[in-house]
């Protein structure tokens, strides 16, 4: 066991990738020389060359694209996307052509590449920088799309997301990348699909994803001292989403809240709620809660970005109005 | 060339024309939907580069009027037929229509609606043919429109550093959609455009076959070598409108329609393989016959007698129909 950096975990499942198969590619803005602006492939230039960890001109449409075709004849490409803010520039590609190419051509070409960018608010990026736009992809059919939470995720469900045959889209966070986890040294994977129940309760279940799983997880331990019961879900896997999860919990707990970094129209929460009611409306003993970010482009001051972005609190709070308490 | 071969290829452009000229009779019976853009008038610049090219080796990507590349590339005319009238036995199952045409075993990756896509999906393949270390190259055939797409510029630039093998052909008709070229394009020429990316570049006649055969040659060996990508230009004239919705009278006048007539590439074919004594008028009066026989018996049967795909299979293709749990799962939570 080693205690790994969220960062420190994908590089390693890039490092890994790169030596099991010659026909995994790395591409992206400073992703060589450099080693990528959160050293997700530091070193591996260096050790791979310039071929395989190939830095590109800042045109992500094309460069996207370019891995989407490297991908139509055989390989398989990792495409770093530095900021999502910036992968709305390779959107057409993405989803005109990386999307839909294997369903147009009736499964005859499949595109099996993996987008990683990191989505979320850091610290003071203001609005270009702090986009999170996970609620596009999901709702984008042909992609599937992962959030993972923690080094281990980080690391496995890269590693998972190179050698299946979709393209897969893995969305980071800023603030995560120097999250430390102990991790197994043998090499592993971690599964695709699937939410992941992270701490059992019986009272009301908290829904997260990405960073938000740690907003649910703190709030978790205040209710706890409140002598609620909070079980919290990782729904990692925001396309295809888990329904039998989402469900079970649901009907075990009768209460719930989804928290997400995002604003709340056709996002994870308004997705998350429809499920709920689809599969177990009876279930539920009180009205669902959403707890997301302002309807606002994300602003610069630091007390005004602190308002726009949900927190600790916040999902407290929310779980407590589920609760009936407040 | 020999005259098998000359007889050969004029029989496959009178095939081309007619395959276009029935689809347009089909779409007008609706038994093709969608949109439907026909390639007559530019058979000679598919036909004479992908003469060229290794045959179900070399990659071959276009845009949305892709019938034609995806035939000469190597799909077999009644699937695409096939494709066109949504069914099961098409070249993409129905699922693509008319714009969407693949055949991978003939290595043709697709056509595509979004003008400009292709460039940077061509460059991508042509870095696989690269990483991979074969001899393979990757066409990419595309409109003169295309050309003031971004994906234009930043595709040209990346294959260009990274030497790509990959050949561009601009099948310059003049028009993007009703637009004619001196409306939105600031340089006439697009093989100039090349300069900015240090691509070599030229431009030819597309209606002449033998002209874009020789100059298709060139450009393949250079890419071949490993120098890196070439641009072809050829000037040619859509002869229909853009689409069926389309009306020319809009945009251009019937001079002008009359004058590229004139340069016909299936006129200009025949009239030198007249002159040359490889043909007589009534050879190609029964190789129009053949064509119009082989389309009706073959293709056109194939079509109308394929089943329709079924409701149930909706869902299939979306994403790899037999996934490894291995890295798929799902993960399994105990309750």
């Amino acid at each position: 066991m080693a205690e790994l950096m969220y960062w420190e975990a994908i590089r390693r499942a890039h490092d890994e990738e790169l030596a099991n198969d010659p026909n995994v590619i790395v591409m992206g803005e400073d992703v060589g020389l450099i080693g990528g602006t959160y050293k997700a492939t530091l070193g591996l230039f260096q050790k791979y060359g310039e071929k395989r960890v190939i830095d590109t001109p800042i045109s992500e449409n094309s460069y996207t694209g370019i891995g989407i075709g490297a991908s139509m004849a055989g390989m398989r490409p990792i495409i770093e996307i530095m900021s999502i803010n910036f992968a709305l520039l390779a959107l057409d590609t993405l989803i005109n052509a990386g999307a839909k190419i294997r369903y147009m051509s009736g499964g005859r070409v499949s595109c099996p590449f993996v987008m990683r960018t990191p989505g979320g608010t850091a610290h003071q990026l203001a609005a270009q920088h702090s986009a999170r736009l996970a609620r596009m992809f999901m709702s984008t059919s042909g992609l599937r799309v992962v959030t993972p939470r923690s080094p281990i995720d980080a690391y496995g469900m890269l590693k998972s997301a190179v050698r299946c045959n979709d393209p897969v889209i893995v969305i980071e966070h800023e603030r995560m990348y120097n999250m430390k986890e102990e991790m197994p040294d043998n090499e592993f994977f971690r599964p695709l699909e699937g939410a992941e129940i992270v701490r059992r309760g019986t009272d009301i279940t908290l829904i997260g994803y990405n960073w938000s799983v740690h907003l649910c997880l703190d709030a978790a331990k205040r209710l706890e001292k409140d002598g609620i019961s909070a079980e919290v879900i990782d729904l990692r896997s925001l396309k295809p989403l888990d329904r039998e999860t989402i469900r079970r919990s649901v009907e075990k707990t009768h209460r719930m809240l989804v928290a997400e970094e995002d604003e709340a129209a056709n996002g994870v929460g308004s997705e998350i709620i429809s499920i709920v009611i689809e599969e177990c409306f009876f279930a539920l003993d009180a009205q669902p809660v959403r707890i997301h970010a302002a309807d606002v482009p994300v602003p610069y001051a630091e007390n005004l970005e602190k308002a726009a972005i949900p927190n600790v609190e916040d999902v407290y709070k929310g779980a407590l109005k589920v609760m009936g308490r407040i | 060339m020999n005259k098998a071969d000359q007889k050969r290829l004029l029989r496959e452009m009178i095939f081309f024309r007619r395959f276009e000229e029935r689809c347009f009779e089909a779409y007008m019976e609706h038994k093709i939907g969608g949109f439907l853009h026909l390639y007559i008038g530019q058979e000679a610049i598919a036909t004479g580069v992908l003469e060229m090219a290794k045959h179900k080796h070399d990659y071959v990507i276009t845009g949305y009027r892709d019938h034609i590349h995806a035939i000469k590339a190597g799909a077999p005319a009644r699937e695409v037929m096939a494709e066109l009238y949504g069914k099961e036995t098409g070249s993409s199952r129905g699922r693509g229509g008319s714009m969407h045409v693949f055949d991978p075993t003939a290595n043709f990756m697709g056509g595509y609606a979004l003008v400009g896509q292709p460039f940077p999906l061509a460059a991508g393949l042509a870095l696989a043919c690269k990483h991979k270390g074969t001899d393979q190259i990757a066409i990419c055939f595309l409109g003169d429109g295309a050309n003031n797409q971004g994906t234009f510029h930043e595709t040209m630039n990346m294959a260009s550093v990274w030497k790509l093998p990959a050949l561009f052909v601009c099948e310059n008709n003049q028009y993007a959609i009703g637009t004619r070229i001196d409306r939105s394009t600031a340089v006439l020429d697009q093989y100039k455009r090349m300069c900015g990316y240090n691509i070599p570049a030229s431009q030819h006649d597309g209606e002449d076959l033998e002209v874009v055969m020789e100059s298709a040659k060139k450009a393949i060996d250079h890419v071949r070598s490993g120098k890196g990508p070439y641009f072809l230009e050829y000037m040619t004239y859509r002869q229909r409108g853009h689409s069926m919705s389309d009306k020319t009278s809009a945009y251009r006048s019937k001079e002008e329609e009359q004058k590229w007539s004139e340069r016909d590439p299936l006129k200009v074919y025949s009239a030198k393989l007249k002159k040359a004594g490889v043909i007589t008028d009534e050879d190609i009066k029964k190789l129009e016959k053949e064509v119009q026989d082989e389309i009706e018996n073959d293709v056109i049967k194939f079509a109308e007698e394929s089943p329709i795909p079924r409701v149930e299979d909706i869902n299939k293709y979306v994403l790899d129909d037999n996934p490894d749990p291995r890295w798929i799962g799902p993960l399994q939570n105990t309750y």
